[in-house]
């Protein structure tokens, strides 16, 4: 019987099986972030450890430091000591930093892919949980909590249960104007968010096949938003044609070698999956989520649900939901007013995704009333979005135009929406107070959310020309 | 780490589904670089209005649950980010086991290397706790990980599943890096073989 990608890439990692215990899987590559490690390396210190590896071991700084004016002293005092915190540890222990002023800092998960640090058959973990992200590669990503990120330091391998594996397969194409981020909402949509459990997905088809490189990100950094433990897809011509020249990727001999394994890494014919199910993407629509989780979403032509439109254990959720949204039933989704854009995150932060909200940007001013803002995901991607132009675009419509960072994904530097503000966010979480206590998220995706600061409420970008066009 | 046995102790109804990572403790405290102190900020947004006072509708605020040890809730407990801080705060705040029909899965994990014990029940039996906890006024129950069941004083007996693993762990409140260290030398001749294709 054939084996799954997912067990291809487990065997090659475990580095010592013992009997009715988990496996002791060997991590590749460690990404580190000021938020969830200095307890682990408090914890190294207390028992005289040392970091086993600190050449598989990178540092960023991405969740609490600002967004702008970073020649000055932060606002925040204790968000400070913690990015001081990063750097000791990362001095003490001989760790790669990439700092505040470096053109490589960014979120971590945007970062490692650019730099080729990312690369097919990798097991790859973080102290966060979007670190599902890089199975776009056909890596073994996933997020671990910070005794693991002790764990790992102090042994470069983590003790870990199989999970279950499942395929989703998407049959048909993706209509024009939508995105891989409409699929993905739609999908969750679809399930549920707490559908993918225990399970790590292997996301497959014709759609999967033509998306770009950044587009699989977007897929893949939602698997956790869908319950997965990690979202994988089979590195293709598409994954090498990227990796090929980054930085850390391999060269000249190592670069044959890489891909004599790396083209092993699929999932065989007859490989049994757990659970298998298939996804028509061909009807989809632009998506936007009107509740407090990600799967609480409809197209941008629907409406607001009611409470009976779901089976009656899920009611009380969505009456919360709609409490804390402040939305009643039946609201079409093009009359919700928003009066602030997030364009940023590890979702949809990267050079393809400034591009088309440019798109829609281009030519057009932002609503009044509306506070915009567009945070690269890297120091590197606002420096090609620079060079192309797209910041003039957002700087001239009236966005703000920031440095590289999570900031309002989760609002903990002082990129923080007020109570009650309503948020186009191209981010992957619209939990309660998750961008600002009482604020309210609409997930969608980079030129919904261009197309909502430009309008001051939802619009399908995909009559955006000719709509404008006949309002004038 | 503590071990963990069996306890007994006041139960807590929190009857929400799907309470996330964020809402178990606010993203404002993650920027704390220590590990203990983080009960104070437990379900914080929901535990104090605007200005910062307590409210007095929400659960935990109520006098009789100060000393709950058994968190009960719905079902997809402890979803969203990876912190740790999460279960730092629930264990803090005095929480030795959390009942719901299901957890999400880096929490999960995470509970086991923090002393608290995470249990799955069928939904019925959930409900059925839920009607108990919120009849009567300091509802207690034992969990005894050892025989792996759940039970009161009132006749109410159920068993339930946790892997052997983690269960040991628990049982004997075991450190699982030294556990690993153990290793040292199948793993260094692992990293011989194994091949790695970027340097930093
Ligand atoms: S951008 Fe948001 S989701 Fe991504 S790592 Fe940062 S905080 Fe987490």
């Amino acid at each position: 019987m054939g084996k799954t990608l997912y067990e291809k890439i487990w065997e090659r990692h475990v580095a010592v099986k013992q009997e009715a215990q988990p496996d002791i899987l060997y991590i590749d590559l460690h990404l580190i972030h000021e938020v969830t490690s200095p307890q682990a390396f408090d914890g190294l210190r207390m028992n005289s450890r040392k970091v086993r590896r600190p050449d598989r071991t990178v540092a960023t700084m991405d969740h609490s430091v600002p967004t702008s004016d970073r020649d000055k002293p932060f606002e925040d005092k204790i968000a400070e000591k913690q990015v001081h915190a990063l750097r000791q540890n990362c001095k003490d222990f001989g760790i790669k930093l990439f700092d505040l002023f470096s053109l490589r800092q960014g979120i971590v998960h945007v970062i490692a892919p650019e730099m080729g640090l990312t690369q097919p058959g990798q097991t790859i973990v973080c102290g966060d949980s979007h670190t599902a992200t890089h199975g776009a590669f056909g890596t073994l990503a996933f997020g671990i909590g910070t005794s693991e990120v002790e764990h790992v330091l102090a042994t470069q391998t983590l003790k870990q249960g199989k999970s279950k594996t499942l395929a989703v397969n998407f049959v048909g194409d993706l209509p024009l104007g939508t995105t891989a981020k409409d699929l993905i909402l739609a999908l969750i949509g679809k399930y549920g968010h707490d559908f993918g459990t225990g399970y790590v997905i292997e996301y497959r088809g014709r759609a999967i096949k033509g998306f770009s490189m950044e587009e699989r990100m977007t897929i893949c950094n939602m698997s956790i938003e869908i319950g997965a433990r990690a979202g994988l897809i089979a590195p293709d011509q598409t994954t090498f044609d990227y990796l090929k020249g980054k930085p850390h990727a391999p060269k000249g001999e190592e670069w044959e070698e890489a891909m004599e394994l790396w083209s092993e890494l699929y999932s065989d014919r007859d490989a049994a999956f757990d659970r298998s199910v298939d996804f028509d993407c061909s009807e989809i629509e632009p998506q936007v989520t009107w509740g407090t989780n990600p799967g609480l979403v409809v197209s941008v032509n629907g409406q607001v649900p009611g409470i009976e439109d779901f089976p009656s254990e899920k009611r009380k959720m969505v009456e919360n939901s709609l409490e804390y949204m402040g939305l009643e039933p039946g609201t079409l989704m093009t009359d919700i007013d928003v009066n602030t854009v997030f364009i940023g995150s590890c979702t949809n932060s990267r050079i393809e995704d400034l591009r088309e909200a440019a798109r829609i940007v281009g030519g057009y001013k932002v609503a009044d009333g509306v506070r915009a803002m567009v945070v690269p995901g890297s120091q590197m991607v606002k420096q090609q979005a620079e060079q192309e132009g797209l910041s003039k675009i957002f700087i001239d419509a009236g966005f703000e135009w920031r440095e590289a960072g999570c900031s309002m994904c989760l609002g903990m530097n002082p990129d923080i929406a007020g109570p009650g503000d309503r948020i186009a966010s191209t981010s992957n979480r619209n939990f309660e107070g998750r961008q600002g206590r009482d604020s309210k998220s609409h997930l969608v995706s980079p030129p919904m959310a261009a197309a909502a600061a430009i309008k001051g409420h939802f619009v399908d970008v995909r009559n955006w020309r000719t709509k404008i066009a006949e309002e004038v | 780490m503590e071990a963990f046995k069996k306890i007994t102790g006041t139960v807590a109804p929190l009857d929400r589904a799907n309470i996330d990572t964020d809402a178990i403790l606010p993203k404002q405290f993650l920027k704390r670089i220590e590990k203990r102190g983080y009960g104070q900020y437990l379900f914080y947004d929901w535990r104090y209005t605007e200005s910062g006072e307590p409210n007095s509708g929400f659960l935990l605020n109520k006098p009789e649950y100060q000393i709950a040890q058994v968190l009960l809730t719905r079902e997809n407990f402890g979803c969203g980010s990876s912190r740790e801080h999460a279960p730092w705060a629930l264990e803090d705040f005095g929480f030795k086991a959390i009942i719901a029909p299901s957890f999400a899965d880096i929490f999960y994990n995470n509970c086991f290397k923090n002393g608290i014990l995470p249990i799955s029940l069928p939904n019925e039996k959930v409900q059925q706790l839920f009607g108990k906890a919120e009849a009567k006024k300091g509802y207690q129950l034992t969990v005894d990980l050892e025989k792996q069941v759940v039970r009161d004083n009132e006749g109410f007996e159920t068993r339930f599943e946790v892997d052997e693993y983690r269960r040991d762990m628990l049982l004997n409140g075991l450190d699982e890096i030294s556990a690993t260290i153990q290793f040292e030398k199948e793993i260094m001749e692992f990293e011989k073989e194994h091949r790695i294709f970027y340097s930093i």
